[in-house]
């Protein structure tokens, strides 16, 4: 189990990510709508184990991250939104529908720095 | 609502009141013990619940009543929910079937359920029907096409009349028998299922293969299914809170029945019930759902009324831990 959560924290999973996942385009990107409403699906769903903030809690990792804001497309995170890590404790999310997981990807990707300064 | 002293003699020689709608629930029954406590401290606790930790998941929970889907419950999460039936047999009286449900995620792969059931049927008597314990494993990680998830369940129940699911030839004759000699037909039994989920376009598809044994006598296996399909009425959230809006609900419909046993495979002398269901979740969490589902057959109960109250509250264990 230690080694799954590993896995998933240190970013492991985006190596599993298909191709064509990866270059998925998010239909809702920098729409400021799209951001509020994933902000209210991410308190929702996520924030009792990433954090009301997004900074991760105990194992939970931060989605401030350079991996989530930089590294990891939209397609990726959907990808892992859709599939989860089950292995690690991360649930799939598919349940909630492709509008709102891209809307929740905005919302994340919102947080990256140079979002926030715009 | 007059509660009147009844022995067991008088259950087993009055006649069942043909068509009632409603009447008196005798509870006071000798041989038929009522447990009237259970109920009131089971809503007490939900009402305290919901007073106590406001931090409520909003539960996204499909309109199912019957059928299961391939949706598992998030690790640390506790749902607690009521789901309730009312029904009308022809030339019985009529009845609600009620349980009382927790259901903890254990793993992403595997969820943990344990329901206390109950029934009150008019001019007869409320019984506390037993228990069951259910475990639900999903055995493929990531999501497919279609999603398999396995499921087994040991119950100890007699006089159960919540219909969480019809096997065998399960009918309307079940429901005739007064209380106080269906209850002697202790079912202890076990249930496994297969249940197969598919997410197309915001579409859910589920369909269930039930098998059934008591586990005391040489009853065959009996065999059933369940298949629902919903959809929520608006798959994108809203910028803003809402409470009545087309994000808070999901509609669908659900078709389920019994399919013989294994001494006599097929639909003779089997109840089958179809409907549309629906459900609303509140701002706070709490999901409220309604199912008005008909008999497919003389056979079948003519109508059922479902009805459920849900509650997932995040991270339990945590809320003890502060």
């Amino acid at each position: 189990m230690s080694t799954t959560l590993f896995a998933t924290s240190n970013g492991a999973w985006l190596a599993k990510v298909p191709a064509r996942e990866h270059e998925r385009n998010n239909p809702y990107r920098d729409q400021p709508d799209a951001v509020l409403a994933g902000q209210r699906v991410f308190h929702d769903h996520c924030a009792h184990c990433h954090g009301e903030d997004a900074e991760g809690i105990k194992k939970h990792p931060s989605l401030r991250s350079a991996r989530v804001q930089q590294q990891a497309t939209d397609g990726d995170l959907h990808w892992l939104l859709t599939n989860g890590s089950m292995g690690s404790g991360m649930p799939s999310w598919a349940k909630l529908g492709d509008p709102q997981i891209w809307q929740v990807i905005t919302y994340l990707k919102s947080l990256h720095p140079d979002q926030v300064a715009r | 609502m007059r509660i009147v002293p009844l022995s067991c003699g008088e259950i087993a020689a009055s006649p069942p009141r043909p068509g009632a709608a409603s009447g008196n629930f005798r509870r006071n029954a000798p041989g038929v013990k009522p447990k009237g406590w259970l109920y009131p401290v089971v809503l007490s606790f939900l009402v305290a619940t919901q007073l106590l930790l406001p931090k409520a998941a909003q539960a996204q929970e499909r309109p199912y009543f019957v059928t299961y889907s391939q949706d598992m419950e998030e690790p640390g999460n506790l749902e607690l929910e009521t789901f309730n039936v009312a029904g009308n047999p022809r030339g019985g009286n009529a009845f609600i079937g009620s349980d009382i449900e927790a259901e903890y995620g254990m793993k992403t792969w595997w969820t943990t359920e344990f329901y206390l059931d109950g029934q009150a049927t008019a001019n007869d008597s409320a019984i506390f029907t037993g228990f069951r314990w259910e475990n639900r494993f999903r055995p493929w990680l990531g999501e497919h096409h279609v999603n398999p998830v396995l499921y087994a369940e040991f119950e100890d129940t007699s006089a159960d009349k919540t219909l969480r699911e019809v096997v065998g030839h399960d009918g309307a004759p079940d429901f005739l028998d007064p209380n106080g000699v269906s209850r002697l037909d202790k079912e202890r039994e076990m249930e496994l299922k297969l249940i197969l989920g598919s997410d197309v376009r915001g579409w859910n598809f589920s369909e269930n293969f039930i098998t059934e044994k008591n586990l005391q006598s040489g009853e065959p296996w009996e065999f059933g299914y369940a298949v629902g399909v919903s959809r929520p009425l608006q798959l994108a959230a809203n910028a803003h809170e809402c409470v009545l809006c087309r994000e808070k609900f999901a509609a669908g419909a659900e078709i389920y029945g019994g399919l013989g046993t294994s001494d006599g495979f097929g639909t003779r002398r089997t109840s089958h019930y179809a409907g549309p269901t629906m459900n609303w979740t509140a701002p706070n969490g709490m999901t409220i759902g309604m199912s008005p589902q008909f008999g497919l057959n003389n056979y079948s109960v003519p109508f059922l009324f479902r009805f459920s109250v849900s509650y997932e509250i995040q991270e339990v264990f945590a809320h003890f831990h502060k």
